[in-house]
């Protein structure tokens, strides 16, 4: 058994996340070899969406795990310790509309309200709460960028690397939201009782 | 159908017998020690909770009686029990020992299998200072689980005086010292790392309070650490075999605790199973100053850990 029960992302995170395990010596050939597998037990690791990370890390189904702020911040209310930033996965929430004349502010003049498509409810919600704009959330699950473009919404807040897909859609950047990374997160009752090996993984992750 | 609200639930025979049986040994446990148990009103007025705690007194529930009034559900038992003492008792010689076995009422978030109604068992120890005090309570906290049969279970203990004493020795004031405060209760250590080196602050503003483990971690803890160095020693040694140093500890959705801290950590389960800690001003709020400390339980999440360490 490993010390430590380790959940790491698949998608975007997925390529970085096993280098860093790499490079603290945990063994990553079984994840590599295997994209449907999802439980590594000689390893102690289990792979799932980023998004449901911090559920296992909360529940101390894992007792670490790494995801993107972006998560940690639109399920804000989850008991886990950010223990570090690991630097990579560096991408930006954005709020976005068509390129030409705005039409959310545009909506928000006429209407008192712009329509917002978003896979972040909770985080645009805070950001045009916080900004005194009233808008209408519109929770979608697949490519955000399709709303404008149909008419769905005025404008969107999504997360974007290096602006090119925004772009393509014919979408431009309004404002920016905050700025993700990957985190190193731990369950709470594993930063203590596990405190040793945790500890460890950090002074290997920091010195790699 | 005929649903009840989310978060609460119906207990059948077969769990009631198991829940029973950890009620009575903790009983059992109290009356040995010569704490005498209460029961209070479910309901309290609105403005008892708020005396006691504001950010506390945020009750779930709220209601009117008949002369509109406002009533709210009790949030915790410690607030009331600071009533009891310094009505019921305010004559009575300290130190002063009760226990309870009641339920308390939280709201919940959606889907996370949070319950409305919890049943709490917890100690209060009114008018004994310092380590000692606190020792007597953390000694019963520990007999209390003992007695369940619960075996992995920790005591992690920090200081809610460490990080403040830290931040003033560092000469962090005004809205930065609030930032920080706000990292370390979120329990970000990453967001407490850039602060820390935005403002060019001593580093051991983020060192220390991620010190977690033995003895030795005291060193680093300066005064705060010397208080629990010396109610480690007024421990009984299998008290002191339970415990795990914390010097990033905070209780963080009560804001009365003063000096020592502590929360039960089973790694069988994810979550705490209660804490504790001092509270040397609570009961001066209701007019009887008397230093005090006392934990509570959630009874139905030791349940849970007896369930799984025994699976």
């Amino acid at each position: 058994m490993p010390a430590l029960t380790i959940a790491v992302p698949r998608g975007a995170l997925f390529a970085e996340t096993l280098d860093v395990l790499d490079a603290v010596g945990i063994d990553t050939a079984a994840v590599r070899g295997n994209d449907r597998r999802l439980l590594f037990e000689t390893e102690g690791l289990v792979t799932m969406r980023p998004s449901d990370v911090p559920t296992y890390v909360e529940a101390g189904a894992a007792d670490v795990g790494i995801t993107g702020k972006d998560v940690l911040r639109e399920q804000s209310e989850r008991e886990v310790v950010e223990l570090l930033d690991l630097g990579f996965g560096r991408t930006t929430m954005v709020f976005a509309t068509e390129a030409g004349p705005d039409p959310a502010a545009e909506a928000l003049r006429r209407l008192g309200v712009m329509r917002i498509a978003t896979k972040y409810p909770r985080t645009a919600e805070r950001f045009f709460a916080l900004t005194g704009r009233q808008v209408e959330i519109v929770e979608v699950k697949g490519s955000v960028e399709l709303a404008p473009l149909t008419g769905l919404v005025e404008g969107i807040v999504d997360l974007t690397q290096t602006g090119t897909t925004l772009r393509e859609n014919g979408l431009v950047v309004r404002e920016e939201i905050y700025t993700s990374s990957a985190r190193l997160i731990a369950n709470p009752v594993a930063y203590r009782t596990k405190a040793a090996e945790i500890d460890a993984l950090l002074v290997a992750v920091r010195a790699r | 159908m005929h649903p009840i609200p989310s978060g609460t639930r119906d207990v059948l025979p077969d769990e009631m017998r198991e829940l029973r049986a950890i009620t009575q040994a903790m009983r059992g446990v109290f009356d040995d020690a010569g704490y005498g148990e209460v029961y209070t009103p479910a309901l309290e007025h609105e403005e008892t909770l708020r005396i006691g705690d504001a950010r506390a007194a945020r009750p779930a529930y709220r209601l009117f009686d008949e002369r509109g009034q406002v009533l709210v559900l009790r949030s915790d038992m410690t607030i009331p029990l600071a009533r009891v003492i310094a009505t019921r008792y305010a004559d009575v010689e300290p130190p002063l020992r009760l226990c309870y076995l009641q339920r308390a009422y939280r709201s919940v978030r959606p889907q996370r299998g949070e319950a409305r109604e919890q049943l709490q068992a917890g100690v209060e120890l009114a008018g004994a200072a310092g380590a000692r005090g606190t020792a007597e309570a953390m000694a019963i906290l520990c007999r209390a689980l003992d007695a369940t049969g619960l075996h992995g279970y920790r005591v992690g203990l920090g200081s809610a005086g460490l990080y403040p004493a830290l931040l003033d020795q560092a000469g962090v004031q005004g809205a930065a010292r609030e930032r920080l405060l706000l990292e370390l209760v979120t329990r970000d250590f990453a967001g407490l790392e850039r602060e820390v080196s935005d403002l060019g602050a001593d580093p051991r503003l983020l060192t220390v309070p991620q010190l977690r483990g033995g003895t030795a971690v005291l060193d680093a803890a300066g005064e705060a650490g010397e208080g629990l160095r010396e109610l480690y020693g007024l421990l009984p040694a299998d008290v002191q075999a339970r415990v795990i140093f914390d010097l990033g500890m905070q209780r963080r959705k009560l804001g009365y605790y003063t000096g020592a801290i502590f929360e039960v950590f089973d790694p069988a389960v994810g979550m705490p199973l209660g804490g504790g800690g001092r509270y040397d001003d609570l009961l001066g709020r209701f007019g009887r100053p008397l230093p005090a400390v006392g934990w509570a339980l959630e009874v139905e999440r030791v349940h849970a850990a007896l369930v799984q360490e025994r699976a």
